[in-house]
């Protein structure tokens, strides 16, 4: 196999494995700053108890998230050298503006989150279980500007020719608020939303099922679901919007996403399908017009098909994106459903009676994880055969001077590395899962926190169940 | 070429990624040390204190790795082209042991049985050392000079790293690590680990005063372009001469056991020997080993002007944001380790 080809599937594989982490972390620090607002609030011990609880499965993917991290913002200088170089200078301010913001702010004040429960107040705490959310979030704006501007590219100009062509940064403001950076942050964000919450709604649907902890599973439930289904529906819109900055700037990619060819003809917006490159169709069921009509508001109006476009300029694997881009939008309206028909259970109290439902919240978790991938596989895939659009092929951007025999080791290593660790990270939070919160109840409240809850009067939320 | 205080931005620019790689040096140096010598403790108990003496830490430190990499990402572009790809193997062990390193502090502790903990440990000191070591092979092959053409494109063979004196600043760096890992264990611990770790930091620093002895040796002798500038500019003789009295300091104060003066003055030691490195190579980042028009400078490789501008900028607000909090998350840990039930 080429340098490409391998450095593609090693650049896909490191990301990917990286990307299950992020979100879970933001997303779940979002439930944990409710938690300990909560628990702030009421002084009721079963938010401090949850709140530790998640933070521990918290630190585990953490930790996981930022060594793999640290991973990708290396293998631009070992595998797309020339990439680097011709970003750099845009995209280098991005990342530095990541590292010294956001990851900075995060893993600074990580130590007192998981750490400094019996060092600091109560109110300190939540300071820093905020302040790791909200790094962990700005970590999101900057990597997603910097990709949104591999998408759009703005506020630059190009210096030089050849191997010494770069981009160089004209208005930095431009490159920042580039025409897709702000949809597609907040389309980042609430799917990593997502993912925290299905989480939390996961582990508590277990517990309810098997009859352990209910007070607290029951609680940590309906935080979770206030968050899961503002986010699904959010998501529905800013979905649409991000699809509509694609229709606009990148419409090479929205007729790869719906296999439209044909140029003059409207685009049926399709429910599941199959492309056939090489006839030009999409067998499936669709509603014709249906892209027209999401596009421009209009079920007769013509969109831009790939034969637009010459063939080198298109992306490779049409069905590819096709078929990811359906799964998250399949994923995406699931979870709508499923939220939505849960908030009305739980409005009607009948919710954790159905536990074929339950069920379902256990195995739900994939479903965010599904849909964040396919998303980017969607972008990415689709962006092809640029790696900065318009500008900048993905093959031209390798390091020239790595050979295919360095990215098979690099590769073997990292697939090797990457399966013992997330068959240790599924062991890891199945056992914590399984010892539950309650684990230590007699250590794990600090003399500061016992006051605090006496001060506010509350007795109750005691761990009865026990 | 616009300047500030009568330096230009890249050379502003070159200062700041010196600095947060110092910072780097400093800051992760007494983890990934203490990390390497994680296995000269027996006790699970004393292991478990190690660990949890740099727990509330590591991370943030390792945080100046991820701004020193943006940082040459940014601003040298160019450099950060050549070298990463250059060094492709060392980098892709460096970052395995990282990630090792990572996992192995926080699953420790997950279990309680003893086979679980003792192959963490091993995991936690072996990747402790692979990436102090790959760190300073990297930094003596940058210091020898690269094999790169006029397009910054590596041209020599994937072996090439493994050399004479890129190893030798590869033990260094782990011996001076070692050192300041330990002293700063020595300030977190009490009782009988203390003891033990005053053992440690004494045969630690002598290790490391031999090997920065012989290296020193072995750079003047064989490698003259590295005591080129100091040897045309006297004055700057000044910076070895403060660095042996930082080190003649440590010795001093680890007899006196006061680990806190031993500790800045390991730290200083660390950052002088960067000093050095930044003075030799000025204005140069990377040396052509084929020829010397080839080398990345600070003013060839740099980014625009309006890109340093705006990076040194972001580095004005940022830096003192992050030495605010990073102070503040120290001074919370600060004195002795406390196990509780949140700990590793």
């Amino acid at each position: 196999m080429s340098v490409e080809i391998l450095s593609r599937i090693q650049f896909a594989f490191t990301i990917s494995f990286h990307y299950i982490y992020p979100p879970l972390s933001i997303g779940l620090g979002l439930v944990m700053v409710c938690m300990e607002a909560m628990y702030l609030r009421t002084g009721n011990k079963l938010y401090e108890t949850m709140t530790k609880f998640y933070t521990r499965v918290f630190a585990l993917i953490f930790g996981i998230g930022v060594a793999t991290g640290i991973v990708m913002e290396f293998e631009f200088g070992t595998n797309w050298a020339t990439y680097s170089k011709y970003v750099g200078d845009v995209f280098g301010s991005a990342l530095s503006a990541e590292g010294i913001f956001a990851f900075a702010l995060e893993s600074g004040f990580l130590g007192l989150l998981l750490f400094g429960w019996n060092r600091v107040k109560p109110r300190t705490h939540f300071f820093a279980t905020v302040m790791v959310t909200l790094g962990s979030m700005f970590s999101a704006i900057w990597i997603v500007v910097a990709n949104s501007w591999q998408q759009t590219p703005a506020g630059f100009h190009i210096v030089g020719s050849g191997m010494n062509a770069r981009a160089e940064i004209t208005d930095f403001w431009a490159m920042v608020f580039n025409p897709s950076a702000v949809d597609r942050v907040l389309h980042v964000w609430v799917g990593a939303f997502l993912a925290g919450s299905f989480l939390v709604l996961s582990i508590s649907a277990w517990y309810l099922l098997h009859r352990k902890y209910q007070d607290f599973a029951k609680a940590s439930f309906r935080i979770a679901l206030v968050v899961a289904l503002v986010s699904s529906w959010t998501q529905l819109f800013l979905g649409d919007r991000s699809a509509k900055v694609v229709a606009r700037y990148q419409p090479v990619k929205l007729a790869a996403m719906e296999g439209h060819f044909d140029s003059l003809a409207p685009a049926p917006m399709y429910l599941f399908g199959w492309v056939d490159q090489n006839k030009e169709q999409v067998h499936g069921l669709g509603v014709p017009g249906g892209l027209s009509f999401l596009t421009y508001g209009n079920f007769h109006a013509p969109i831009q098909g790939l034969n637009a476009t010459a063939p080198e300029n298109r992306p490779g694997q049409v069905n590819g994106v096709f078929q990811v881009y359906h799964l998250m939008i399949a994923v995406g309206s699931l979870m709508i459903l499923l939220t939505t028909i849960a908030a009305f259970w739980f409005r009607r109290d009948t919710l954790f009676n159905k536990r074929w439902v339950l069920w379902i919240f256990v195995w739900s978790v994939l479903l965010p994880q599904l849909g964040n991938q396919a998303g980017w596989f969607t972008a990415e895939m689709g962006r092809q055969p640029w790696v900065v659009y318009g500008l900048l092929r993905t093959s031209n951007a390798l390091s020239q001077a790595v050979r295919a025999n360095q990215v098979v080791f690099s590769l073997i290593l990292f697939v090797f590395v990457y399966m013992g660790l997330f068959a240790l990270f599924l062991f890891l939070l199945n056992r914590k899962i399984q010892h539950g919160p309650y684990w230590a109840t007699e250590e794990m409240h600090s003399s500061m926190h016992k006051d605090m809850a006496e001060h506010f009067g509350h007795g109750k939320g005691q761990p009865a169940e026990q | 070429m616009s300047t500030f205080l009568g330096l230009d931005y890249a050379t502003w620019w070159y200062l700041v990624v010196g600095a947060s790689f110092s910072g780097y040096a400093i800051l992760d140096g007494f983890d990934l040390g203490a990390g390497a010598i994680h296995l000269f403790f027996n006790k699970e108990e004393s292991r478990r204190t190690a660990l949890n003496a740099i727990g509330p830490v590591w991370d943030g430190n390792e945080v100046w790795l991820v701004i020193g990499g943006g940082a040459l990402f940014a601003g040298f572009p160019k450099v950060y082209a050549a070298v990463f790809s250059a060094f492709y193997i060392p980098f892709t062990l460096f970052l395995i042991a990282l990630i090792t390193r990572a996992i192995s502090i926080e699953f420790r502790s997950k279990e309680p049985m003893l086979w679980w903990r003792k192959c963490w440990d091993i995991c936690y000191c072996g990747s402790s050392i692979t990436v102090t070591f790959a760190l300073g092979l990297i930094l003596g092959n940058c210091l020898l000079g690269l094999p790169i053409d006029q397009d910054g494109v590596y041209r020599g063979g994937t072996f090439d790293f493994l050399n004479p004196y890129a190893v030798m600043v590869g033990i260094t760096t782990l011996a001076l690590f070692m050192m300041h890992g330990a002293i700063y264990l020595v300030m977190k611990t009490e009782k009988r680990l203390y003891t033990k770790l005053t053992i440690i930091v004494r045969n630690t620093t002598i290790s490391f005063v031999i090997c920065v002895l012989l290296l020193s040796f072995y750079t003047i002798l064989y490698i003259p372009h590295l005591s080129h500038q100091i040897k045309s500019h006297v004055w700057l003789f000044g910076v070895p001469v403060i660095m042996v009295l930082a080190i003649a300091n440590i010795t001093r104060s680890i007899t006196k056991q006061k680990y806190l003066p031993a500790f800045f003055s390991s730290a200083l030691t660390i950052s002088l020997l960067l000093v050095i490195v930044a003075i030799e190579l000025y204005p140069n980042l990377v040396l052509s080993s084929l020829n010397e028009s080839w080398n990345l400078t600070v003013h060839n490789a740099a980014s625009s002007e309006k890109t340093l501008g705006i990076l040194l900028v972001i580095a004005a607000i940022g830096v003192p944001l992050v030495a605010t909090y990073t102070t503040f998350v120290f001074w919370t840990f600060k004195g002795k380790v406390r196990l509780d039930e949140m700990s590793y």
